[in-house]
């Protein structure tokens, strides 16, 4: 039931966001979350962004699997 | 970039699965690890992640699927008023084919009940706008993720000045069950998976009680199997050096504090309340029920009906498997009495449900 996908905002009209991922659209409020932009990732569960996606962290774990990766499960 | 494709990536996977086994191999006994989400038992299932891992990690379900723990009360409550003259019962698609004590909204709808499934509370206040001769009951059944969405919708109905829109609450919030569960000498959880999107509105800071006073590790870990697999061995290696204390590996989306206008939401519309978890019993302050001043919204003040007395089935085990206590095979129902098209208990009727993640994906 918690299920959330993350989609990036296209439009926003007041507090309402036109959302798109994979060319699906879906518009979802924005009464939950401040500040958000066009272009910016959000998480959408139930027809709400629930919260705003940080960019700089998702690159932060993606370039930890990739140390990972390298180290082909060495050390920890 | 899309945020869920590059965290499926196999190769990556295995690397994670070999630091696991690492951690592990010289770790005396088992460790227990528990997730608390309907979405990771999912996750966990459908990824076979059981079978990448070493066999002195044990991970078990605890109370996460929302449906599995609402009462039988609450079902005939939402039936009744299914039945009631002018109403439309509004509800997420999980509840419908959730038995009762003698029915289901799917079985009251087959016999002319008006009740729609629908994807947002706010499409529930879009319907009640559409029919302002008819009574909307939106069934509110959730976890912290959920609550203040349906939160949200009643202030939308309040400001449309909507008299015909209201809420069903049976609304969850989190660290409770995971304390109580967490006391409890006979289960002996190691380090919690902490729910994702739960986690994203309380924040990680939700969690240091549990870190900090029952010592036990907790790692907030997201959806997707790198996700899963590197929360794991955040777990894993927590306990095998011996410290507990509260990580983030979703840091995508949670943060310590959580969403603040999101809380706000929740506490400008609910107020905590004492809820009975099904299969648990009551735990003090772990629900969500509407403040007096939003009373005119709530179903069950404003729209009064006979309840029929609740009855739970005979032989049915879904309290212990919510409580982790027992696999969904120790049950006798289990694939013979009980399956998903004649499920008994929640347990197998809930997608996210442990029965039926375990019936549709095997053991693993």
């Amino acid at each position: 039931m918690c299920l959330g996908v993350p989609m990036q905002v296209v439009k926003i009209e007041g507090e309402t966001a036109l959302c798109e991922i994979d060319g699906v659209t879906r518009e979802a409020s924005l009464m939950m979350v401040e500040g958000i932009k066009v272009g910016d990732f959000v998480l959408i569960h139930a027809g709400f962004a629930i919260e705003k996606l940080d960019e700089q962290d998702a690159q932060q774990t993606l370039c930890l699997f990739r140390e990972i990766l390298a180290q082909g499960g060495g050390p920890t | 970039m899309r945020y869920s494709e590059e965290f499926r990536d196999p190769q990556v996977a295995k690397a994670l699965v070999a630091r696991i086994h690492r951690l592990t191999e010289n770790f005396e006994g088992a460790m227990t690890l528990m997730e608390v989400c309907g979405t990771h038992t999912m996750a966990i299932y459908r990824h076979g992640i059981r079978a990448l891992l070493p066999q002195n990690i044990r991970l078990i379900s605890g109370p996460g699927c929302p449906v599995c723990v609402t009462p039988v009360g609450y079902l005939d409550r939402a039936v009744a008023l299914a039945r009631r003259p002018g109403t439309i019962v509004a509800t997420f698609g999980d509840m419908i084919r959730v038995p009762g004590s003698t029915s289901s909204l799917l079985r009251e709808k087959a016999l002319g009940a008006d009740v729609r499934i629908l994807y947002s509370p706010l499409d529930a206040v879009a319907l009640a706008r559409r029919n302002p001769g008819k009574d909307l009951v939106f069934l509110g059944v959730g976890f912290e993720t959920t609550a203040p969405t349906v939160a949200g919708s009643v202030m939308q109905a309040k400001k449309e000045g909507l008299s015909n829109y209201f809420v069903l609450t049976a609304h969850k919030t989190m660290p409770a069950p995971m304390d109580l569960l967490t006391a409890d000498p006979a289960l002996q959880v190691d380090g919690y998976l902490c729910p994702a999107h739960v986690s994203a509105i309380i924040g990680a800071d939700a969690y240091r009680p549990i870190a900090q006073e029952r010592n036990i590790p907790c790692v907030i870990t997201g959806f997707e199997p790198l996700d899963v697999l590197q929360g794991v061995e955040m777990l894993a290696r927590q306990i095998a050096w011996g410290r507990a204390s509260v990580e983030i590996q979703y840091s995508r989306i949670v943060k310590p504090r959580g969403n603040l206008k999101a809380q706000g939401l929740l506490a400008e519309v609910f107020e905590p309340c004492d809820a009975n978890w099904r299969g648990i019993g009551t735990i003090p302050g772990s629900g969500l029920k509407l403040r007096e001043r939003y009373a005119a919204f709530d179903a069950a003040r404003a729209l009064p009906v006979e309840v029929e007395p609740s009855v739970e089935h005979r032989g049915c085990r879904c309290g212990e498997i919510l409580q982790g206590r027992i696999r969904p095979s120790d049950c006798p129902l289990f694939r013979t009495g009980c399956t998903p098209e004649n499920p008994v208990g929640a347990c197998m009727v809930s997608s996210e449900g442990t029965c039926a993640a375990e019936y549709k994906y095997g053991t693993n």
